[in-house]
């Protein structure tokens, strides 16, 4: 094909084979029917428009895109949609009060500067929160948190602040 | 960065699994997808059908039983590592899960599929070939147990038909009184092994050691048992000279040549250094009095 050829207009719909899928988003029920290879990620930012799940590296390496899968972190970029099926997924959206009161990671996050473009930030905090919700003894030295942070790439802070929102919040929390 | 089309099927029960397994010569087992979704993001990897294995029956779940830890196909690699069962009977599981990737991926990852994908710089392969563990495959002529030590084959290549699944694996308990240890040289934390090394051993009544079971990630196309550096080591005090020894005997182990990450000379050096640390630690460990 030349280089300055128009191509033909991309069709509405793509031939993928379709599947439906029925999870629970946010506490909210939720019913799609998409291309079996549709990511999560993909999912929860086009079909359900949740664009607070970050989709970086697309290889499970940055963390930007971590969400929790029946209560425990995990990587959508790395899971299908069609593997959620009947599974209970929070996204960054719900973690925050209805009234917009921050979560305390988010509140330490804040209160340390803890970000600077965000862009990493929900990836990061999705999962801190599912450590502290593990109910795991947490090691909150200067390796240990580097340890719990390794999975999560951020490209602006140099970490030291993220660092100190862990510990921050864990005194909020009371896990200190 | 998106992965090519599929067929997708998730059936309930084994048998169906392996007739779909078997029914498309391309077809891939799917289990946590942690390595083979980012190989088909990259389009590395285009199995024409997965086999959704998470909800066929009778694949989850650890068990203790007597002097052997089963390990299902879906068991994800943190469950393993939190079990308290699992610690009890063999701490050197916990010690090797801190450096396979990061907790996000170790949630859904499984350790069976960790096996099958058999990346020669993985821990998980290597924690089986150094205590032995075993391998069950079920097919369509029926169930067979597989040693580790045959089931690595070659660079991502496992003794696995393509129309089998590996339904458990099983890793032996650790006698009461050995030490283990384990460490990994790494470009990046949570990075696959420029060299790895896993070390089990007891000592007799008067010190000295015997049992000693050495393995080496990373520098070969498959997890390396280094017999030559075990025989180097039984029977000895463990002294500085014995150490040196089966470092140097473990030299010719190393067949993976220069690489993008780094060359075979350091591998070889790196591997020495970490015999002569680990199993210095695991003989401190041996006795039965670090056991929580």
């Amino acid at each position: 094909m030349r280089r300055t050829a128009i191509r033909p207009a991309i069709p509405e719909r793509s031939d993928d084979p379709r599947v439906e899928v029925t999870l629970t988003v946010n506490g909210q029920a939720v019913r799609r029917t998409v291309s079996v290879r549709m990511l999560l990620s993909d999912f929860l930012r086009h079909e359900l428009g949740l664009t607070g799940t970050h989709v970086g590296c697309e290889h499970g390496v940055c963390g930007c895109c971590t969400v929790h899968i029946d209560g425990k972190a995990g990587r959508s970029c790395l899971t299908f949609a069609v593997q959620a099926n009947g599974c209970h997924i929070r996204t960054i959206e719900d973690v925050a009060d209805d009234d917009g009161a921050l979560h305390p990671i988010q509140q330490a996050f804040k209160e340390c500067h803890a970000l600077q473009c965000g862009f990493c930030t929900p990836g990061m905090v999705m999962n801190i929160l599912s450590r502290f919700e593990e109910r795991e003894p947490l090691d909150l030295s200067e390796d240990g948190i580097r340890d719990m942070l390794s999975g999560n790439l951020c490209r602006c802070t140099g970490y030291i602040n993220i660092i100190a929102a862990v510990r921050r919040a864990a005194e909020l929390l009371g896990r200190a | 960065m998106k992965p090519p089309l599929f067929a997708y099927r998730a059936p309930k029960t084994l048998d169906e699994a392996i007739k779909f397994l078997a029914s498309d010569a391309d077809a891939m087992v799917l289990a946590g997808g942690q390595s083979l979704v980012p190989a088909m993001n990259f389009r590395v990897a285009s199995p024409s059908m997965l086999v959704d294995i998470q909800h066929v029956e009778g694949l989850k779940g650890i068990a203790v039983e007597g002097g052997t830890i089963v390990i299902k196909a879906m068991t994800r690699h943190r469950e393993l590592e939190l079990d308290p069962h699992v610690r009890r009977a063999n701490p050197l599981i916990a010690e090797i899960m801190a450096h396979v990737a990061h907790v996000p991926i170790r949630n859904r990852g499984t350790v069976v599929g960790s096996l099958c994908h058999a990346d020669p710089s993985a821990e998980m392969p290597l924690l089986f070939v150094l205590l032995d563990g075993t391998l069950t495959a079920a097919g369509p002529g029926g169930t067979r147990h597989i040693p580790a030590a045959e089931f690595f084959q070659s660079f991502l290549t496992t003794a696995r038909q393509q129309d089998e699944i590996v339904v458990e694996a099983r890793l032996p308990v650790l006698p009461e009184r050995a030490g283990w240890a384990f460490d990994e040289v790494t470009r990046r934390h949570g990075d696959y092994a420029l060299v790895g090394v896993g070390c089990v051993l007891e000592l007799d009544d008067s010190g000295r050691a015997r049992n000693v079971q050495l393995a080496a990630c990373g520098i070969s196309d498959r997890p390396v048992r280094l017999k030559a550096a075990e025989a180097a080591l039984n029977g000895t005090s463990l002294a500085t000279a014995n150490l040196d020894a089966a470092a140097l005997a473990s030299a010719d182990a190393v067949t993976q040549t220069d690489d993008m990450n780094t060359s075979m000379s350091y591998r070889r050096r790196v591997l020495g250094a970490l015999i002569r640390r680990l199993v210095a630690i695991a003989a401190q460990r041996a006795g039965g009095g670090s056991r929580q």
